[in-house]
């Protein structure tokens, strides 16, 4: 865990009080809605369909206990009841009432959490790898260079008025669970042949309605430099970027517009003039981040207890182990992801209880820490393998320990058309459809891993273009509309899925899911072959014709 | 979500009302004839040419204080003067959410 200090206490604090204010003169009449807009969604406050949403950041995606018992007091306080996990590490709230806000943001305060950097044409909460600091083989925890990126970007005036938002992923690990290829700056924390610390820099990666895979910049910056570095792209961003027209002002058409190399030269010749500057980042100041992370004191524990034996004859327990749990680093401990897709619910929500019961299990078995992932789903990044089976049975009977980690149920979806004002089409029903579907777990394993991302509009929050079956919603004369991607992928090897043909309409969007899966089913050449590698091996065709030949 | 002076140019095909979401609280409320706000559709003004369409617009974004983000909404009027909602959009903003109980009040 990351503490505070006493400026980001003072700074958390007193945008609350200047947020209230601005409320107050708001709903006064000081303030016109055109006047308060921008400051609202300087602070997380959107309009949607059916009232105001609260958007707040979880930086890096780590969440204390008691700050995961202030999102469910506000659920309950402020909102319905329940929250909904985003794409990137944020939790929204859809029902908070603007003349409430200041409460629930001063609420939320007092446990060091707010809602800069969630919303607005700024530097938006720096995401990574939910795993960060525990999975094995990572270079090292990418939350102390999160951070650094996030205490250096607050409000910072030169990425608070950009032409567009601005998002940055980090991952340090080979295997990249923080999508950083979909995002205006991509990261990896590698070491170079000295076994120094520093990054390949990726940038102009996006999704929405012109979708771009970011393209490596840099093989190596060194830690010490990677300020300098981001600031040179931003200035670079900043000079160029268009502010004309709203759809070509994201740094990926930037990128795309000048070329890579040509973006490139400029942003060296940019960072030439300030790398060695005070931006350039003192030891110190990386260790002062450091220290300010709290690692567990990891008993010595076996690889297999006797608890884990034993409960390994319960098919459900193992069902879920074998789905649910990963490698950790300590001998002895696992990681636990937590699904928010159980059967027939909208994706990536938590009820106040749970978040509150789910805040108990992690004081009692993850050393106080739970993560968010971007495919909107938690994890327990410290579980000793001892506890596995008592904390399977806790998660069990909050509706918690759906074993569809990864398989075709564990969907990620934009709340869409029910939400959503900008959203076309719905997202969420389609996504509960499609859980009840293949909501038998020996078929979804059967299936093996399949991503299904799903966005009610071309805006993209669903990253359906990423998903290994994507589902993109539009409307045609009135009615909705879907069409269907496949062979996208978000990870290290990320690429834009292909459409298949003609848009369906809503009520016939999982049986073309069937239909493909189907297909896929019948094409792999072994059990073993993944969809994506069908795909790969085959196109697009066979999925085609497999759709289309009835329709 | 379309602005009200794009709006503006836009000719009305049919039986209307301006909706727009209360300040205070966000809830989604109804232009009434009374120059005030009601969550209830059933007491909205309707318009049905863009004259009026634009008149009732204006005097919707005049009171900021009151909704906020006003627009143009097409609604259907039965034989019988009951309002419902012109589309799927509108429909899920009067009757909420359609993905099940946990997103009830």
């Amino acid at each position: 865990m990351y503490a505070y200090d006493e400026i980001d206490r003072t700074l958390v604090n007193e945008r609350v009080s200047e947020f209230r204010d601005q409320v107050k003169r708001r709903l006064s009449g000081e303030l016109t809605e055109d006047e308060f807009k921008i400051l609202r969604l300087q602070n997380g406050v959107y309009l949607q369909l059916h009232a105001y949403m609260f958007r707040v950041a979880i930086p890096y995606g780590t969440l204390a206990t008691n700050q995961l018992r202030a999102l469910a007091h506000v659920a309950r306080k402020y909102d319905r009841g329940y929250g909904h996990f985003t794409t990137r590490q944020n939790i929204q709230f859809n029902w908070i009432k603007l003349a409430e806000l200041p409460d629930a943001l001063e609420d939320l305060a007092k446990v060091g959490i707010h809602a800069m950097q969630t919303s607005g044409n700024n530097m938006r909460n720096v995401t990574s790898d939910q795993w960060a600091g525990v999975a094995p083989g990572e270079i090292e925890d990418p939350r102390i260079w999160s951070e650094l990126i996030r205490q250096h970007t607050t409000l910072h005036p030169e990425f608070s008025f950009l032409p567009r938002k601005f998002k940055i992923a980090i991952t340090a690990s080979d295997h990249d669970r923080a999508a950083i290829k979909i995002h205006d700056i991509g990261l990896k924390l590698i070491k170079n042949e000295k076994g120094e610390t520093g990054f390949e820099v990726l940038v102009g990666g996006g999704l929405g309605r012109t979708p771009f895979i970011a393209k490596t910049i840099k093989q190596f910056v060194h830690g010490r430099d990677i300020l300098s570095y981001i600031e040179a792209i931003l200035r670079v961003y900043n000079q160029y970027g268009r502010r004309d027209n709203i759809y070509k002002a994201r740094i990926k058409i930037l990128v795309h517009e000048l070329g890579i190399e040509k973006f490139s030269r400029e942003v060296e010749e940019e960072w030439q003039h300030i790398r060695n500057s005070s931006l350039q980042i003192d030891d110190e100041v990386i260790e002062d981040i450091r220290s300010r992370f709290t690692y567990p004191a990891y008993e010595k524990l076996p690889h297999m207890p006797d608890e884990l034996r034993q409960a390994a004859a319960d098919p459900d327990f193992e069902a879920w182990r074998k789905n649910s749990v990963a490698p950790h680093k300590a001998q002895g401990y696992s990681i636990v992801t937590i699904s928010l897709k159980p059967i027939g619910k909208p994706p990536g929500d938590a009820t106040a209880e749970q978040m509150d019961a789910l805040a108990d299990l992690a004081d009692r078995y993850s050393f106080g820490e739970i993560r968010v992932g971007h495919e909107q789903n938690l994890a327990l990044p410290h579980v000793a393998k001892r506890d596995l089976p008592a904390l399977w049975k806790a998660l069990d009977k909050l509706g918690l320990a759906t074993p569809n980690v990864n398989l075709i149920t564990d969907i990620i979806a934009c709340p869409g058309l029910d939400y959503c004002s900008l959203a076309n089409a719905r997202s969420i029903p389609i996504a509960q459809e499609l859980t009840r579907r293949f909501a038998n777990h020996e078929l979804a394993n059967l299936i093996g891993r399949l991503h299904i991302n799903i966005s009610g509009c071309i805006n993209a929050c669903g990253h359906h273009h990423v998903g290994h079956i994507g589902i993109l919603g539009v409307e045609k004369n009135g009615e909705e509309v879907y069409q269907i991607t496949i062979g996208g992928r978000a990870d290290e090897g990320a690429v834009l899925g292909t459409l298949i043909g003609p848009g369906v309409k809503f009520d016939e969007v999982a049986d073309v899911i069937e239909d493909i899966v189907e297909a896929y089913l019948a094409l792999r050449e072994r059990p073993e072959e993944l969809f994506m590698d069908t795909v790969k091996r085959l196109g697009v065709e066979p999925f085609k014709e497999r759709v289309y030949a009835t329709r | 979500m379309t602005s009200p002076l794009e709006q503006k140019k836009i000719k009305i095909a049919g039986p209307s009302v301006v909706t727009a979401n209360r300040t205070w609280d966000g809830i989604v409320v109804y232009r009434t004839a009374a120059k005030g706000w009601s969550a209830e559709l059933s007491e909205a003004a309707i318009v049905r040419n863009s004259d009026e369409a634009k008149a009732l617009l204006a005097e919707s974004v005049a009171d900021d204080v009151g909704a906020v983000g006003p627009y143009i909404a097409p609604v259907q009027v039965g034989a019988d003067g009951k309002i419902e909602p012109g589309n799927l959009r509108e429909q899920i903003r009067r009757t909420g959410v359609t993905i099940g109980q946990q997103a009830q009040a």
